[in-house]
């Protein structure tokens, strides 16, 4: 019962969409201060490649080392992402192109290879991994077993990350002000709030949960590195924001549901159906379309609609 | 001392050009930081790249070949961003550029090469164009943000592009050869669909004078028409454009239209110039990303149609002498660390242009004026 189809597509579109949960609630925290950052592709991958470098170096224990690995993968993605801050927010540029620039600077053919290659990580076997781990023995449990318990500690890291940001946003004043600065920076300032803190604070968080979805990849899901690890989740992730309306519940749903997009040719292919994997590939890309479609058009603005000063530069003397 | 940032009422032209200018010494610099920080000489990095971009014998043939698809998505970003339109789907429309292309070359085997050159170029422009409609439209009658559609549609013609030559048995597909057998390819195109090249010492691609052409063309539609001028009034005051009657929609298809017609010019001399295949291998056409370096060739060029073909050749040479000098002296990784750094300051250079950096003594009233800041306002 637990190899059936259901619960193996499942059960991997958890494993996924994992870094897509991570990465997808950074950039809603981004762009709930109303700042678009396309950059998340790179900041995966400098995540990626500088977490897998610290599990080579650091030594030590495996659980601490892993720890203190996500940990770097954050620094990292924080860093990248700071460049972008000082671009868009005080120097007040283009975000959709600093966002891609940054995809550049930082992506497959730019930083994250050029450390992968200067710190000699490529086909050197991991040290260490997240192992599925089982703490209540419950992993043959039917149905519900591979689902819930056979998974990495990531994962649950993950569930309490989407709890923890659901509440910041709905339920503490901080979350509050970003959402004033995301839908209104002018109304925001006026209140006292500063802007900018509020959306430096914002992007580099993202940043650094990008940086640890990139680590999901190079720790636990394919434990090495390779240029262009991360192979497009960076988008999906953004795709993701979109379609889960800017809010981290939804957020959750949405990453399970395209990561098993992103699995199912594999898992039906282990299984000798054939059916055109890029149709699978291709869906969460058109399902973000068609929700984009119903976010813009008139009927659902007001309860669905994306944050009103998103992707627009704050200006205080130009109000 | 305060640093205040005034916006100009006149922008100065020399200043047009000492920014850009300025960014590059600004960029070269930080990277030769970076390359002293991991340990290589920025000198003798500078003056191998230098070499093998322009001066090593055959390094200038090789950077024409590297700079004709940028010239054509740099042209199409720089045609959509100056209407504050943000099509990046050029990737996408490049894509659906080479499947137009190939299709009208292998459909017309048999005919004369000038036939087929222009059927590719027209097929080429049409699929792209036709490409690009659907977030034009999208964003002409739904107001749907263009800039996700047209990125989200980039993955969509990728993986359309896998289908047709790796999981279906279609028009493009080569199913007889033997190498097919092996490895999923296209069908290669009949000999007179290839474009013709000029020149000896340098030669010089028919794609590259197509693209000067095309950047020459839009350049004139911009600003010597009434078509040019209408985009320029949306793209500063959309509401003044309302007010006077100009009909936004149809202009916002038409730019669309071109916009994706430009990046499926490149996508057709992909093909007529040196693929003579339709290429769905994710490390061939794919792995470029011309369409995403398109929008920085037009960031860089300030969306100008000459200064376009100017930065495509400059990084056309940089990606060039990349690929030649790859090895352990020369990172991977480190063309993209530079172009990404050559953007950044470029784009932070833009605030000299539109605004002007004072310096004055903090004064009293100012400081009184200033808003609690997010910590004292959090500890209330």
């Amino acid at each position: 019962m637990n190899n059936s189809i259901l619960v193996v597509i499942v059960a991997s579109g958890i494993a996924y969409g994992t870094p897509l949960l991570f990465a997808a609630l950074g950039e809603l925290l981004a762009e709930r201060s109303g700042v678009l950052n396309l950059g998340v592709e790179g900041m995966m991958l400098v995540g990626a490649v500088m977490g897998f470098w610290a599990v080579q170096t650091i030594g030590g224990p495996g659980r601490t080392t892993l720890v203190l690995a996500v940990l770097v993968a954050a620094i990292a993605g924080a860093l990248v992402a700071l460049i972008f801050a000082f671009l868009v927010i005080t120097l007040r540029a283009n975000q959709i192109v600093s966002g891609l620039a940054l995809t550049i600077f930082a992506g497959a053919a730019g930083l994250s290879s050029y450390l992968g290659n200067d710190l000699g990580l490529a086909d050197s076997p991991a040290e260490h991994q997240f192992e599925p781990v089982d703490p209540f023995g419950l992993a043959d449990v039917p149905v519900l077993g591979p689902i819930l318990f056979g998974q990495t500690w990531l994962i649950y890291v993950s569930w309490v990350l989407v709890v923890v940001i659901s509440l910041y946003l709905n339920r503490t004043r901080p979350g509050l002000n970003v959402r004033a600065v995301g839908e209104s920076p002018q109304t925001a300032d006026a209140m006292g709030i500063s802007v900018s803190a509020y959306r430096y604070a914002h992007v580099l968080a993202g940043g650094a949960l990008a940086g640890v979805g990139g680590a999901c990849f190079s720790l636990a899901l394919t434990p090495q590195w390779v240029d262009g690890l991360t192979g497009g989740a960076g988008w999906i992730a953004i795709a993701l924001v979109i379609f889960s309306f800017w809010r981290p519940e939804l957020c959750l749903v949405g990453a399970y549901f395209f990561g098993a997009f992103q699995a199912l040719p594999f898992t039906l292919q282990a299984r000798g159906v054939t059916i055109a994997p890029e149709l699978f590939q291709a869906l969460p890309y058109l399902m973000t379309i068609v929700v984009l479609v119903i976010v813009s058009s008139g009927i659902s603005k007001r309860r669905l609609g994306a944050p009103g000063a998103l992707g627009v530069p704050f200006v205080r003397e130009e109000r | 001392m305060t640093v205040r940032i005034e916006r100009r009422l006149t922008q100065p032209h020399w200043l047009k050009v000492a920014v850009p200018a300025g960014s590059l010494v600004v960029a070269f610099f930080l990277i030769a930081i970076v390359l002293l920080a991991t340990g290589h000489d920025p000198a003798a990095t500078y003056r191998d790249l230098f070499e093998a971009a322009f001066t090593a014998p055959g390094a200038l043939t090789q950077t024409l070949i590297g700079a004709t698809p940028l010239i054509f998505t740099g042209l199409a970003a720089a045609a959509a961003f100056r209407m504050n339109l943000f099509n990046i789907g050029g990737e996408g429309q490049l894509y659906f550029g080479t499947i137009g292309a190939s299709a009208a070359g292998l459909l017309l085997a048999g005919h004369s090469a000038p036939v087929l050159i222009v059927a590719m170029i027209v097929a080429g422009f049409a699929s792209g164009a036709a490409w690009a409609l659907i977030p034009g439209f999208l964003r002409a009658y739904l107001s749907t943000n263009e800039i996700i559609t047209s990125l989200m549609l980039n993955y969509v013609a990728g993986l359309f592009l896998t289908y047709l030559i790796f999981d279906s048995h279609s028009y493009w597909r080569d199913t007889t050869s033997a190498s097919a057998a092996v490895f999923p390819i296209g069908k290669v195109l009949p000999d007179a669909a290839n474009w013709p090249t000029f020149g000896s010492s340098v030669v010089i691609p028919f794609g590259f004078l197509l693209g000067v052409v095309a950047a020459t063309l839009l350049w004139v539609l911009y600003s010597r028409t009434r078509f040019g001028f209408e985009v320029q009034v949306m793209s500063d005051s959309p509401r003044a454009a309302r007010y006077s009657g100009m009909r936004t929609r149809r202009k916002i298809l038409a730019v669309m239209a071109l916009s994706g017609g430009l990046a499926g010019l490149g996508g057709a001399s992909q093909v007529g110039d040196f693929l003579h295949t339709l290429d769905a291998d994710p490390k061939g056409l794919r792995a470029y990303g011309y369409g995403y370096t398109g929008i920085v060739v037009a960031a860089l060029a300030r969306y100008n149609p000459f200064a376009v073909v100017l930065i495509a050749f400059l990084l056309g040479g940089l990606q060039n002498a990349g690929a030649a000098l790859q090895g352990p002296d020369f990172p991977s990784g480190l063309v993209g660390v530079m172009e990404g750094m050559i953007l950044f300051t470029a784009l932070g250079g833009e605030l000299l242009v539109r605004y002007r950096v004072r310096f004055a003594r903090r004064r009293p009233v100012v400081a009184a004026a200033e808003p609690k800041t997010p910590a004292s306002e959090a500890a209330r």
